[in-house]
């Protein structure tokens, strides 16, 4: 018999960064919430207070601390579920360890970090982007990670799915950078039906648990993940790890497994790449942005090009891995390559590494808890 | 004879490269023969299981045995003890840690796992001492001993795991000893079975770090001094100075996963739910 499906009405509604991210967690199957109040991210934990006890599976725990929210959700994701936090600079500090455990034991996880000024306390109703570098490489050892931000209350939703869907489809940590502004700015945003979007989830052994080895060299480096729980009794733990999942210091098995946790990332770089171009292909000028800071640079732009100046915009959806091709590109054929953004250099700094010598790269840095204006942008652009 | 055969077959990992780190004379691991002996005793199927360790020397016991273990990190246990207790209720969650990873850096995490009364047991081997760093001070570490930290003898008071806990708000609470391994038998088996958030505070002697700084000749003086200087709860008397061991707390209050699952009840059937 078939089936007539209606057509199913847009949801639009009117709301804030941390809402729609709320919404993007819960549609991308996000059934695990563990956190800790902090400005200016508590949003998203309040609403997840309210929606995940409801639904059919969902798990909302406060926890005592930062630490401990992270120790919560690692623990639940070992467990099958899809779990995630929130929170914002000091408490991304305090989260760091854990990170890296998760980085270690490829546990699917997401992680928002609603950025504030800092360091320390800062300015904590005030956005920056100084979290940067610390969201590459804040956790201790060398280790691979994908970090994500959002620029307007739309991508907050869509960017969160894609951080569970690419927790899941790499078993890493994902951080979303998110900076205040965007967090609490409200605009209309359209919420798409669950099935409408792509949902990916962690693939789960074929093999009998015998034959299973949590940590094996996988096809695509990526190896199938065993919830606690299912039958097979596996050992998770933080020290170096051989294929089998035991602590272990021989050299060969320890390169091996290093080496892998670095390519599983690395070779799916193309897919992890995101990022939009305004206007690039014919660009003189152009600007690299991220955050709100790319919604005044696209205005920016806009003004300029009126103005007869042939700007571009390059906005990064994935911060890391870096852009390394989009940004090269630019800096090949640009007068000069502008990075506007709250912090004193952090993706600058990355920009200025991928050009090498191409082009001139300027910065334009903010760091009063003011967000850069569409007018300093684009002065800095004619 | 045969039966401990049996339980090693049943309960340690074959494929795991033995031997086991703990130095001769340890009390961890006749702790570690007690956690077996209960499992089996209350016949738990091994994938139900979980047992989630910190760091130090209890921390590697987790790779033994044919459970599902995580080896987390330093104080850090019960937080993700937490976060898989929540996920999935059904799994038996064990927790080892020392007095270090318990009391010192994990110390809010224990505190704050007796006040919301989650239904995890956790294991606490006591032997008074950072073990695998070398031996340095611990906040278990008596007042006046010496240590590598504190070569001129603890100035500090250390903390009472049973008091702290029983007061933050756990429903079972407990304290045995690597020397009375039946009744540690007893007290884990009980602190299994018991609803809501258990403690099982273990004295287990370390002769390597603890005894050579602290003028023990060896292990065997050390569990003769467990056996000398512990009492039974039952029969202390007022003003014994020796440890009392026993059973200090014992509530049926529901633990949180059980409320957690009450309130999805009821919010699905007030039809909140979405």
């Amino acid at each position: 018999m078939a089936t007539i499906r209606k057509k199913r009405k847009k949801v639009e509604v009117f709301a804030q960064g941390n809402e729609a991210i709320a919404e993007g967690a819960l549609l991308a199957g996000c059934s695990f919430f563990g956190g800790y109040p902090i400005t200016p991210s508590t949003e998203i934990m309040e609403i997840m207070s309210q929606r995940l006890p409801g639904s059919e599976d969902g798990v909302f725990i406060q926890m005592e601390d930062e630490i401990a929210s992270m120790g919560a959700i690692i623990g639940a994701s070992l467990a099958g579920r899809k779990a995630m936090t929130a929170t914002s600079g000091p408490g991304f500090s305090l989260m760091q360890e854990h990170i890296g455990y998760a980085c270690m034991v490829e546990a699917p996880l997401v992680v928002v970090n609603v950025m504030r000024g800092g360091p320390s306390t800062g300015l904590p109703t005030s956005p920056a982007q100084g979290d940067v570098q610390m969201a590459r490489w804040g956790t201790h050892g060398d280790h691979s990670i994908i970090v994500l931000s959002a620029s307007t209350v739309q991508e907050c939703l869509e960017m969160t799915v894609v951080a569970f869907n690419m927790a899941e489809k790499y078993r890493t940590p994902v951080v979303l950078l998110v900076d205040e502004v965007t967090a609490h700015t409200r605009e209309k945003i359209t919420i798409p039906h669950a099935e409408d979007l792509e949902i990916l989830s962690r693939v789960v052994p074929s093999v009998p648990p015998e034959w299973f080895k949590p940590y094996a060299e996988a096809t695509r480096a990526v190896p199938a993940m065993a919830p606690i729980g299912s039958g097979y009794r596996t050992h998770v733990t933080g020290l170096t790890h051989d294929t089998m999942g035991f602590p272990t210091s021989r050299p060969d098995e320890v390169n091996d497994a290093m080496k892998r946790l670095f390519r599983k990332i690395d070779q799916f770089y193309g897919d992890i790449m995101m990022v939009d171009e305004f206007m690039c292909e014919d660009a003189e000028v152009a600007v690299v942005a991220y955050g709100s800071v790319a919604r005044s640079a696209h205005y920016a732009v806009e003004q300029a090009r009126e103005r007869g100046v042939k700007a571009g915009l390059l906005t990064l959806k994935t911060l890391y891995p870096f852009a390394r091709p989009a940004v090269e590109k630019l800096c090949r054929k640009c007068r000069h390559v502008l990075v506007p953004e709250m912090n004193m250099g952090q993706i600058s700094r990355e920009v200025k590494r991928v050009n090498n010598g191409l082009t001139r790269v300027r910065t334009l840095n903010r760091v009063d808890g003011q967000i850069i204006t569409p007018s300093e942008i684009l002065k800095a652009i004619l | 004879m045969a039966d401990v055969t049996q339980l090693i077959h049943d309960y340690l990992r074959h494929n795991k490269k033995f031997p086991h780190v703990f130095c001769p004379g340890c009390g961890h691991g006749i702790v570690l023969g007690s956690l077996i002996r209960s499992v089996h005793a209350l016949q738990l199927p091994k994938d139900d299981v979980v047992i989630v360790a910190g760091i130090g020397c209890s921390g590697r016991m987790a790779v033994y045995v044919d459970f599902n273990t995580v080896h987390t990190t330093h104080g850090r246990a019960l937080t993700f003890a937490t976060g898989i207790k929540m996920a999935n209720p059904r799994l038996k969650v064990i927790c080892v840690m020392g007095d270090g990873d318990a009391l010192s850096i994990g110390g809010n995490h224990l505190i704050h796992a007796a006040r919301r009364n989650i239904g995890i047991t956790a294991l606490v081997l006591n032997n008074m001492i950072y073990g695998m760093t070398g031996g340095q001070c611990s906040p278990a570490t008596p007042q006046g001993n010496n240590t590598m930290t504190t070569p001129n003898g603890s100035l500090e008071q250390p903390f009472d795991t049973v008091e702290l806990v029983s007061a933050a708000g756990a429903n079972y609470v407990a304290r045995g000893t690597s020397f009375h391994a039946q009744q540690l038998d007893r007290l884990i088996t009980d602190a299994i079975q018991h609803p809501g958030f258990s403690v099982v505070e273990a004295l287990s002697p370390c002769p390597t770090q603890y005894g050579r700084k602290n003028k023990f000749k060896g292990a065997v003086p050390m569990y003769e001094w467990l056996k000398k200087n512990t009492v039974k709860l039952e029969n202390r008397k007022e003003n014994d100075p020796r440890i009392p061991v026993g059973v200090f707390r014992n509530l049926d209050r529901p633990g949180l996963e059980e409320r957690y699952a009450d309130l999805k009840a009821q919010i699905r059937a007030k039809g909140q739910g979405r």
